[in-house]
């Protein structure tokens, strides 16, 4: 037998819940994973896909006459920089599954090329951060409410399949400091359209009709404010129902909201995100309230928060004239390839061919696109240079930010393919490349 | 019988743990069409379909058609509700309509839903041939 090593407290890089406590068995001599401990299917299919060769990319190529070509990785940098560099307006679109010390480089490169620069959060959380920056947010780390909270509400989310270890690790079953009983210490509220998994597992369960939250939520906030309703059903959820949540909401200990993609992306979307926002705070009066969005790639959080420490905005930031300017609707990355505006792309830690609506992702078929990802992907098969790179978090290191905004440091546990460069790697040598291409055109 | 039926739907997407599943390195593979290729469809619908879990079926929306199978849902009841995975199959049909804030409307799309006995789904290559223009 070879010799195995276990490597402890590893952060799993899938979703934003950031899982710190998982154990990767790794067989040294083949540089392989060969069992994961305490991860959920979805940890486990993400470091058990750094073994398969099958559909890892290790080799750089270019696509010459329609067919992609092995190449060196300086020819392939050399193209990519070409690209970008005679690109008027460049798309740098992705960075939600890399590490924050790549993204930074990332942001550096954007200004370099007068690029527009977006990541996966204006298809995701875009409109939470619309929401927040009109409302604000009422926020906590995981522990405080893992320690706290008696009051448990997912709304428009469905943690058992998207974050599976949530309600173990943060929420619902979890025993806290002030809630030693753990789940039967908590009530669980779920509102979807559909009745999830998660929703069969609710204390009560609320089944409003699809994009019906913004006048769901208004409901909830008029009988709140001691109004009276004078309709018996709102959104296909009945009077009574209304009043009962109600009830539950104001005589909680602590209450936190946990909200998902069913507000941001149905009819309203960041108008469903304001209002949410604004129960909590009316809520304020009457007991302690929280709210948290249910983020989905593992970096997406620090993704927002590296562009908005160098750019000064989360998302949606074009550098055409020198200096970062803001445009959610204008510079998201759906809205500039459907109408045709990006003449170049370069898509990293993303697959935005899969995850764009059709009249966007064809887009990325007609313009000159590079693509920087592990794993073959729709996005990699319509690469003009696709460059392969390590997975961060399990074979690069760097900095990740949890879904409540808390960083952590995540690890490397096995070497990269040879010929794999980590993102960081890559990006820098990119940059410095656009940065010879430019002076020798300027000269 | 013999008689096409046809229903009107809303159609949802989102992630599914199937669909988290396969998205790591599975994205061209056969497991990509299992788990995304799929649209769940409450139980009492299919029967008024008059289809059976595996039948393709045919989605069409104002912004396109896509042919998936039809899944017998188990987060049901959901009545006029059906859920297709994200990814490839559901971005087909989608409402790209981003009401100027960057964020397509990936839920609550008007769809109609259609048995498509003689169909088969494609796989995502195949898919990506016949919807998106070639590269050069």
């Amino acid at each position: 037998m070879s010799k195995q090593t276990v490597v402890k407290n590893v952060v799993c890089p899938f979703c934003g819940c950031l899982c710190d406590d998982i154990e990767i068995y790794v067989d040294l001599k083949e540089n392989k994973i060969v069992e994961t401990a305490n991860a959920c299917v979805l940890g486990t299919a993400k470091f058990m896909s750094a073994n398969n060769v099958s559909h890892r990319i290790t080799t750089p190529m270019i696509r010459e006459n329609g067919k992609l070509k092995e190449v060196s990785i300086d020819k392939a940098i050399e193209k990519a920089a070409q690209i970008l560099v005679d690109a008027e307006w460049p798309l740098l679109y992705g960075w939600a599954s890399t590490e924050c010390e790549a993204q930074s480089v990332g942001v550096e490169l954007a200004e370099e090329v007068g690029g527009c620069i977006d990541q996966t959060a204006s298809v995701c959380h875009g409109p939470s951060i619309l929401g927040v920056q009109d409302i604000g947010l009422s926020g906590a780390t995981l522990g405080e409410i893992m320690n706290r909270a008696d009051l448990i509400i997912y709304w428009g989310c469905n943690p058992v399949h998207a974050h599976p270890r949530h309600m173990s690790r943060y929420s619902v079953y979890r025993r806290g400091f002030f809630t030693e009983r753990g789940v039967k210490d908590r009530l669980m509220v779920v509102v979807d359209p559909r009745e999830t998994h998660t929703a069969k597992l609710a204390n009560l369960y609320i089944q409003p009709k699809p994009g019906a939250d913004f006048e769901l939520i208004t409901a909830i906030r008029t009988v709140l404010a001691g109004n009276e309703l004078f309709i018996d059903e709102i959104g296909g959820v009945s009077k009574e129902e209304i009043i009962e949540l109600v009830n539950i909401l104001k005589n909680c200990k602590l209450g936190i909201v946990f909200f998902g993609l069913g507000l941001t992306m149905s009819r309203g979307k960041h108008r469903n995100i304001d209002i949410a926002l604004s129960l909590v705070r009316d809520l304020a009066a009457f007991t302690k309230f929280l709210i948290c969005p249910m983020r989905g790639h593992w970096n997406v959080t620090g993704i927002g928060q590296v562009l908005a420490w160098q750019t000064g905005y989360p998302f949606a930031v074009d550098f055409s004239r020198g200096f970062p300017r803001y445009g959610p609707g204008e510079f998201t990355s759906n809205e500039v390839l459907a109408r045709g505006e990006v003449d170049a792309a370069l898509v990293i830690a993303a697959d935005a061919a899969a995850n764009f609506p059709l009249q966007a992702a064809k887009k990325l078929a007609e313009i000159p696109l590079i693509a920087i990802d592990p794993h073959q992907t729709p996005t990699t098969e319509l690469a003009d240079v696709l460059l392969p790179c390590s997975i961060a978090g399990i074979e690069a290191e760097g900095t990740g930010y949890r879904m409540d905004g808390v960083p952590i440091r995540v690890k490397k546990v096995i070497e990269a393919p040879e010929g794999c460069l980590s993102d960081k790697e890559i990006l820098e040598r990119l940059l410095a490349k656009v940065k010879e291409l430019k002076a020798k055109k300027k000269a | 019988m013999g008689i096409k039926k046809t229903k009107k739907v809303t159609l949802l997407t989102g992630r599914s743990i199937e669909q988290g599943v396969s998205l790591e390195g599975e994205k061209l593979t056969r497991g990509y069409v299992l788990s995304t290729g799929i649209c769940e469809i409450d139980p009492e619908d299919m029967k008024e379909l008059g289809i059976y879990d595996g039948d393709t079926v045919i989605v069409k929306t104002n912004h396109g058609q896509v042919l998936v199978s039809g899944i017998e849902s188990t987060q049901a009841p959901h009545r006029g509700i059906v859920f297709i995975p994200m990814g490839l199959y559901a971005n087909a049909v989608i409402n790209p309509e981003t009401d100027s804030t960057g964020m397509p409307s990936y839920k609550g799309v008007e769809a109609v839903i259609e048995p498509a006995p003689n169909e088969r789904v494609l796989a995502p290559k195949a898919l990506m041939k016949k919807i998106m223009p070639l590269k050069k």
